[in-house]
């Protein structure tokens, strides 16, 4: 897997590429975390387009991030436009508590 | 298609995750699935896998072993551990239950599992392993459907 991390202003975009699963999902974390930390951010834009496989791997990461931008009085917002990835988010109920838009303009404009 | 039969054996190692599901995928391939169907077996294979890993063998060295049969249009996916099983299978079936809620984990594997497959059948015997027995029937689609 692929993870590529820019800290803007007051959010950090995270592009995610490939597979994320239980093997790759703990290093994922520990760079998005620590570039979260250290630029000292509150939004967090995940971005899973590029994501050919995820299982419910993703879905504690992308819970444990949530989590982390609520604390700091952030958001946490999901770009995807592939309809498995979607799948699994939507029956996860993590729909319900997070946005998700096709694009990152999109999701920076609802920040 | 008659039946057809595979065993595959390895490591609990985290880097096989990837490997075994494909090898299901690519043994599942011969029914002809949609890549949806195919998405499926090889999310809910994952999930299994990884539960072997994380909770059978605590991330201890230990064979994880999967069986497949394919009869008519069925696939039978069965994926078993020698690790330490499961005390409570009520519980530990539970949407976002987890032992090991340090560990991020969602606790969603049984209902993914639950969910992209047809039927899902857990046997585990604490202190000798768990099996997951899971099926699904390919649809068949004309060429037009797909």
């Amino acid at each position: 897997m692929l993870l590529k991390l820019e800290s803007k202003d007051n959010y950090l975009i995270a592009r995610l590429k490939g597979e994320l699963d239980h093997h790759n999902s703990e290093l994922a974390r520990q760079k998005i975390d620590r570039c979260f930390f250290e630029k000292n951010t509150s939004n967090i834009i995940l971005d899973l387009r590029e994501l050919t496989f995820m299982d419910s791997s993703g879905i504690g990461l992308v819970m444990g991030r949530y989590k982390n931008a609520k604390d700091r009085k952030g958001k946490l917002i999901i770009v995807n436009d592939n309809r498995y990835i979607e799948r699994i988010l939507r029956m996860s109920g993590l729909l319900k508590i997070i946005e998700l838009y096709p694009t990152i303009d999109v999701a920076v404009e609802k920040l | 298609m008659e039946k057809n039969y595979m065993k595959l054996e390895f490591l609990s190692k985290s880097n096989n995750e990837s490997f075994s599901r494909v090898v299901v995928a690519s043994f599942a391939a011969q029914l002809d699935p949609t890549l949806e169907e195919l998405s499926d077996i090889k999310t809910a294979v994952s999930e299994a896998v990884t539960n072997a890993i994380i909770h059978g063998y605590e991330y201890g060295e230990g064979l994880i072993t999967i069986e497949c049969i394919i009869k008519d249009r069925e696939i039978e996916i069965k994926i078993s551990d020698k690790g330490k099983g499961i005390n409570n299978l009520e519980e530990a079936m539970e949407p976002f239950f987890t032992s090991k809620p340090n560990l991020e984990r969602s606790g969603m594997g049984f209902t993914v599992m639950e969910t992209f497959m047809d039927t899902l059948t857990v046997e585990s015997v604490e202190g000798y392993g768990t099996t997951v027995k899971m099926t699904k029937e390919v649809k068949s689609l004309s060429d037009e459907e797909r």
